[in-house]
Parts: structure tokens; C-alpha cells; sequence
């Protein structure tokens, strides 16, 4: 039986690109190549446009940063995050492209940590290219959005969750897919609140990220009425991963840290460089749950997800890169489908014409959470329902039933209208 | 000839029936079973157990037989509708999700999720006679009254694709709004209907022409937007009125097929996705997913008259004389 070819058609790789997958390239391009020959041998011509394919030219932006490893051994450390998502949308937009005379070509530009992103950028953006998918961090998106060639451009950004950058720091031609700091925030204190775990006992790590998210936290405490009732801070990596005897010092060191605190409900734990996080489970001095980066997390992907025909994604998504689903592989494929998803409906692949579309009331896109999903014009945020999920199951999707928003109930989510400080559009 | 005589002998046995109960087949998606129901009292007569993911479920023309998709399995389940058992599994049949069969009994057409792809089975011996390539995540089918035609959607690509049923080739294409689930064609074949759940809307598409005539929407007072989420369609018996699903609304909505406007929204349980009309067309079945439960709806008054447990997350519903 045919299976339809899970890559794009042509993508320029980098020279870091494994064997294994030079060897996959081969098979779907053969795959591919008796596809012509299938659709050729048809008597009727009707699912293959009379015009020429209209090609879609998606330009990856990325660099390898290092991450830190996972605490723990079930996680394997990731290098591909987001590009095989964005693969995967690139494919699932030429299987309906076929159809229709569109095709999605994907080039894959990712830098290493210390490449130079800027010289990159703007050699893609002469080469004609204005429509990118950023996998970039916040300097180097904010560097690359700031040229002057890029001003017409559109740049999704698939990465960061700074509210900074859908804030003072926000921008015209920057299109934010990943959820918000405060989106997430306010995603578990619509959670907390509908639980009554009203008192919160917040402990974070003190990297710059770790402070954003902390502040978020701080202003999802105040809008829901919570209280947070002890605020540490911790830096030690204790690290039981590699560490013969590794558990005992953390179980000391957790209960150390979290003894004499006011009563609390939850730990609101903030450690996204995953220094400390995941060993408050079970080892604080009293029987508390543990949300926030750890524990009850709040995300825009988990791969326990598999409602709304999630499962559809996560199967076509594991079966393609061998290996589970992330958030930002989810973001990727995102990318990909919103612009496939513009051209397809407006038949257009100019930035300025799909742009004009993704800011219009007929946009929306699936992207199996059950609602189709719209951008904020204020800052450029894509709405959307965020996942709460625990280290093995889906625990419950915000916004929580009960919060309501006159407009978008996915606008109880994150900094509204009202509140923006993103003047962009003035 | 054989039609007539089919159309005939079954006409017969309806009038025959018709204040008889019928018998409800339920497929519930997460308990991997069908359950049986008397329409009548409601009370369960078996709970069948079918295999990994039952989803889509059809009966045959003559009744006897109900092919129900096992999306885990692979597979195709066969229950005998006299023993309540079942007879037969159809293998190799990739990732199957909904089905559906053409008004002589001859073919079946499923949809293969993640294959993109529907196959033509046929269902005495089981064999697949051909296969259509389609866009992601075909689902929604249906089998045009002079069965000619058959319309498949594709969820992941918003389209809605006619398809030649000699040749297998497709015919048309016709861009609809996101996540179309299902297509219906309406009893005189003239227009195919189709739901779009993300876009909230009916594209009520003309046959012929294969262009949308109008796209129908739902408002129901105090839900909001975004949660009207259309999935299955029918039609009644006459022809008249629509009956449409409208899953996370936890509504079913009536419609005019004259004025395409919705003329009523009857309150059932939560996430509403398939239904079944009674063959004598004056009850309407409904599988509410999030509730566990079967809700009857009086088609004359339009009132929800009484909702049963039946497994868990119900999906399809099919009613047999």
C-alpha cells in the first residue's frame, strides 16, 4: 500500500544533516518520483492543477543553542527540536497542496551557537525569501527582525515565551506561536483557582527566564486572587542523573528547602533550565503537589495529548522523526500549516498578501485543540487553549471552564488588549 | 431489478414494523464495545465486545449485518444483527475511521486516517477492491443516491473531494472551512453537505456544479462561538430538515433545507458528534461522547424525551428495524 511521502518534496540541509537522514531523503524522494508517475498514469487530470504549481518558499531560521539535559533519564536529550515539526507540516501541507497546484519547500538554515545570524539572515532575505519560521532566541530574533530588509517579512516565532516580546520589545513583522510566560502563568491560576489552591509557595531558579516566568507567575497571582505565601529561591544542582548516590543528597536538600513556610496549597516551582525542579515531586517536607515547570506544567504540546484527533499528529509526528512530539516541534509544524494554510486560501504567496490574511477575521487555523486559532493584532500573539499536563497524563486544558472573556475565551489567557504594551500598530 | 425488489421488500417490512421498536447500535470508542439498545424501552439487550477503537459504524440495507471501524485493530468488525455477535473481522484495513455503504449493499468505502487514503471494500468477502488517495485525515463519507459519486473529506487539508465510484478517480475538489468532518448528500442528491468543526459552519455544496452554494452558520444564545463545533449530519425522512451536531455546543441544530437556516437548537448531552434517525423517521438517536450516554430526540416536537448511559465516549450510532 502507498504511503504518501512524510517529507517535503526539495529542502536545502545543512551540512550537519545525519546519514540516516540522506538516506531517508532518498525514499521519499523516490517515493515522491512514483507519485508523478501514479498521478501521470491518471485519465482524469482534475486533481492535479492546469497551472503550474505555485511553490511556497519557507526559509527555517535556527541555531543549535546548547540546552540543558533533561534530569531525567526518561528524557533524552533532543538536537531537533522544532525542525521535525516543521518538516512534518511542510508534508501534511503538500499531501492537500497536490491537489490543488501548491507546494511547500522548506530550507532548513540552522546556524551553529556561535554562527552569525544576521550575515545569515539577510543573505535569505536577498535571496528573496521574506516568509521565515524563527527558531531563534530572543537577541538573535530581535536582531534578525530589526534589519531593514526584513520589514515586509513575516516571522514566525516558534521559540521564545517572553512577555518583553510581546511587549515594549514587540514587533511588526514578529508572530509569536509559542504561549506567553504570563499565558502560561495565568493557564495554572485558572487551574489553582478553580481548585481553591489558593496559597502558593513559589520556588525558582534565577536565570533571566526563570525571573520572566516568576514574574508572570506574580501577576497570575495577583489576577486570580492567590497568595503567595513564601517565595525562595534555589541554585544548587543537586543532580541525580549521572550521580551514583545522587538521590540522597537530594532528598535532603529538598526537604531542606522547602521546611518553614507558611501554610501553602501548591509549589509553584520555576526551574526551565532543569536544574532542581523535578526532585520537588514526593521530596518536599509536606505533601504538596507541584506545578509549574515541573510537576503540572502548562504547555501549548505534551505528548500525552491526544484529544481532538491529537493522536493523529502524535503518530504521524513519532512515526516521521522516531521519537515523541515536543512543544517546539509542535510550534514548527504550526508554522508551517499557518502558511500553508494562507496560501491555500488566499491562493497568494506574497508576504504582504498573507499577511493582510493571518490579520483578517477569515483566518483561523486547527491545530488540534479543538478551536481554530486567531492572532491577537495588539501584539501578534497566537490565541490558544494551553495544555496542563502532569509528567504522565493531561490533567485539564485552559482556559478553564467558567473563565470567560467577551471576545475570545482564550483572551483570559496573557496580556489583553487593554493591558498591551505593544504600540507597534499605532 | 434487484433494487426495486430490495426497495420494495424493505418498504414492506418498515410499514409492517413500524410501531415496533427498532434496535440501536452504539459504538463507545474507549470501551472497545457496541452496545445494543431497545428504542423502545431503552434498555440495554448486549454489550458487545468488537475489537480496539470502534468508531464508525454502518448497517446494511437488508439489515443483517453492521461493519463497525476498529481504528487500533486495523480492522473491521462484523456483527450478525441476529445473533448479536461477532461473525466476521475484515484485516488489514489501515487505521479506519469512519464507513460507509452504498444504498445497494455492494461496496463499502472507509476512511483511513492516517493513510490518506479511502478503500473500497467489498463486503461479502472483505477483499479491497481499490484504494483513493485523498487529503490528511479523510473522514467524512458519503454515497450519492445514483451511485455515482462518493464524497470523502479530509480533516487536516479542508476539503471536501468527489470521487468517480468506477474509476476511483477524484473528480473534483472543494475547499471548505477547517476540519471538515462529515458529508451528506441530501435525499434527492442534489446538494452534499458539510460540516467543518474548527469552522463552525455547514458548506452546503450544489452537486452538479460542485460549488458552495452557502455556507450555513450556528448562534446559539449564551455559548460561545467557538464552542459550536458542527460534526454530524442528517437528513429526515422527507427530506425537509437537517439535523446537525454540534459537539461542544452539547446542541443539536435543526435546519430548514428549503431556507438553509437553522429554525431550532435542541439541548442534549455534552460533545454530540454521530446520530441515527429511527427507520421510521420520527426519533432521532444521538451519541454524546463526554457524557456516556444516548440522548432520544422526539423529531415532531423537537424535545429531548430521554438520555441512557451506554459505554464510554460514544461515538457512533446505527438503528436497525
Amino acid at each position: 500500500m502507498l504511503n504518501l511521502p512524510r517529507q517535503p518534496a526539495e529542502r536545502r540541509v545543512n551540512s550537519t544533516v545525519a546519514p540516516w537522514r540522506k538516506l531517508r531523503k532518498i525514499v521519499a524522494i523516490s517515493i515522491a518520483a512514483f507519485f508523478i508517475v501514479s498521478v501521470d498514469g491518471k485519465a482524469q487530470p482534475q486533481p492535479v492543477a492546469a497551472a503550474p504549481v505555485k511553490h511556497l518558499h519557507i526559509v527555517y531560521l535556527g541555531k543549535h543553542y546548547s540546552e540543558p539535559t533533561p534530569l531525567s533519564l526518561l528524557e533524552k536529550p533532543v538536537y531537533d527540536k522544532g525542525i521535525q515539526g516543521a518538516r512534518v507540516g511542510a508534508a501534511d501541507n503538500n499531501i492537500t497542496g497536490k491537489f490543488v497546484g501548491q507546494e511547500t519547500d522548506l530550507t532548513e538554515d540552522i546556524l551553529p551557537q556561535d554562527g552569525d545570524i544576521v550575515a545569515e539572515a539577510k543573505k535569505v532575505f536577498a535571496a528573496g525569501t521574506s516568509l521565515i519560521v524563527a527558531d531563534l532566541e530572543a537577541k538573535d530574533l530581535l536582531a534578525v527582525a530589526d534589519l531593514p530588509e526584513a520589514k515586509k517579512a513575516i516571522i514566525l516565532d516558534i521559540r521564545t515565551s517572553d512577555d518583553d516580546l510581546r511587549q515594549e520589545q514587540c514587533r511588526a513583522n514578529v508572530f509569536h506561536l509559542a504561549p506567553s510566560y504570563s499565558m502560561r502563568a495565568d493557564a495554572l491560576g485558572q487551574f489553582l483557582l478553580y481548585k481553591r489552591w489558593q496559597r502558593w509557595f513559589l520556588i525558582h531558579g534565577t536565570k533571566p527566564a526563570d525571573l520572566a516566568y516568576t514574574a508572570a507567575i506574580k501577576r497570575a497571582a495577583s489576577r486570580f486572587g492567590s497568595r503567595i505565601v513564601a517565595e525562595r529561591t534555589y541554585t544548587y544542582n543537586a543532580g541525580a542523573r549521572d550521580t551514583e548516590t545522587g538521590h540522597q543528597q537530594t532528598e535532603q536538600q529538598m526537604a531542606l528547602l522547602t521546611q518553614s513556610v507558611p501554610a501553602y496549597d501548591v509549589i509553584f516551582v520555576v526551574d526551565l533550565d532543569e536544574a532542581f525542579g523535578e526532585y520537588l515531586l514526593f521530596n518536599s517536607f509536606d505533601p504538596r503537589p507541584v506545578v509549574g515547570t515541573q510537576g503540572l506544567v502548562a504547555v501549548a504540546w505534551h505528548q500525552a495529548f491526544d484529544e481532538f484527533a491529537a493522536k493523529e499528529l502524535q503518530n504521524r509526528f513519532s512515526q516521521f522523526a522516531g521519537r515523541a512530539m515536543t512543544e517546539r516541534d509542535y510550534e514548527g509544524w504550526l508554522a508551517a500549516r499557518i502558511f500553508g494554510e494562507a496560501v491555500l486560501r488566499t491562493g497568494a504567496t506574497d508576504a504582504e498578501t498573507l499577511r493582510n490574511y493571518m490579520l483578517s477575521d477569515k483566518f483561523e487555523i486547527a491545530g488540534y485543540k479543538g478551536v481554530g486559532m486567531t492572532f491577537r493584532r495588539w501584539d501578534l500573539q497566537l490565541r490558544q487553549p494551553i495544555l496542563l499536563a502532569g509528567p504522565r497524563a493531561l490533567v485539564s486544558i485552559a482556559p478553564i471552564e467558567g473563565f470567560l472573556h467577551p471576545k475570545y475565551l482564550t483572551d483570559s489567557l496573557g496580556y489583553d488588549e487593554p493591558e498591551t504594551k505593544c504600540h507597534f500598530s499605532k | 431489478m434487484r433494487l426495486a425488489l430490495l426497495i420494495a421488500l424493505s418498504a414492506a417490512f418498515l410499514s409492517s414494523q413500524a410501531a415496533l421498536a427498532a434496535t440501536l447500535f452504539v459504538t463507545n470508542e474507549k470501551d472497545n464495545t457496541v452496545t445494543v439498545l431497545d428504542s423502545g424501552t431503552l434498555a440495554i439487550r448486549k454489550v458487545i465486545p468488537v475489537g480496539a477503537r470502534p468508531r464508525g459504524i454502518v448497517i446494511t440495507p437488508d439489515y443483517r449485518q453492521i461493519f463497525v471501524c476498529l481504528g487500533d485493530d486495523n480492522a473491521l468488525g462484523v456483527i450478525d444483527t441476529k445473533t448479536l455477535t461477532v461473525s466476521r473481522s475484515i484485516p488489514n484495513v489501515p487505521d479506519p475511521e469512519l464507513i460507509a455503504i452504498d444504498p445497494k449493499g455492494e461496496r463499502l468505502y472507509v476512511a483511513n486516517e492516517e493513510q490518506s487514503q479511502v478503500t473500497v471494500i467489498d463486503p461479502g468477502s472483505g477483499k479491497t477492491v481499490g484504494t483513493v488517495d485523498v487529503g490528511p485525515e479523510p473522514e467524512g463519507l458519503s454515497i450519492s443516491p445514483d451511485l455515482k459519486t462518493v464524497v470523502n473529506t479530509s480533516e487536516a487539508g479542508s476539503m471536501a473531494f468527489f470521487i468517480d465510484t468506477k474509476t476511483l478517480k477524484i473528480e473534483s475538489d472543494v475547499l471548505v472551512d477547517q476540519r471538515p468532518r462529515v458529508a451528506q448528500y441530501t435525499r434527492d442528491g442534489k446538494q452534499v453537505w458539510v460540516s467543518a468543526e474548527v469552522g463552525g459552519t455547514v458548506s452546503v455544496i450544489d452537486a452538479q456544479t460542485r460549488t458552495i452554494i452557502k455556507k450555513i452558520g450556528f448562534e446559539i444564545q449564551g455559548v460561545q462561538p467557538e464552542l459550536i463545533q458542527p460534526v454530524g449530519i442528517l437528513f429526515s425522512l422527507d427530506g425537509k430538515r437537517a439535523y446537525v451536531a454540534l459537539s461542544h455546543a452539547n446542541h443539536i441544530a435543526v435546519v430548514d433545507t428549503q431556507t438553509l437556516q437553522p429554525i431550532a437548537y435542541v439541548l442534549v448531552g455534552e460533545r454530540p458528534w454521530h446520530m441515527a434517525l429511527d427507520p421510521d423517521g420520527t426519533k432521532l438517536y444521538v451519541a454524546n461522547g463526554n457524557t456516556n450516554d444516548l440522548t432520544v430526540i422526539d423529531l415532531k416536537s423537537l424535545k429531548p424525551m430521554r438520555s441512557v448511559n451506554v459505554g464510554h465516549l460514544p461515538w457512533g450510532v446505527a438503528a436497525m428495524p
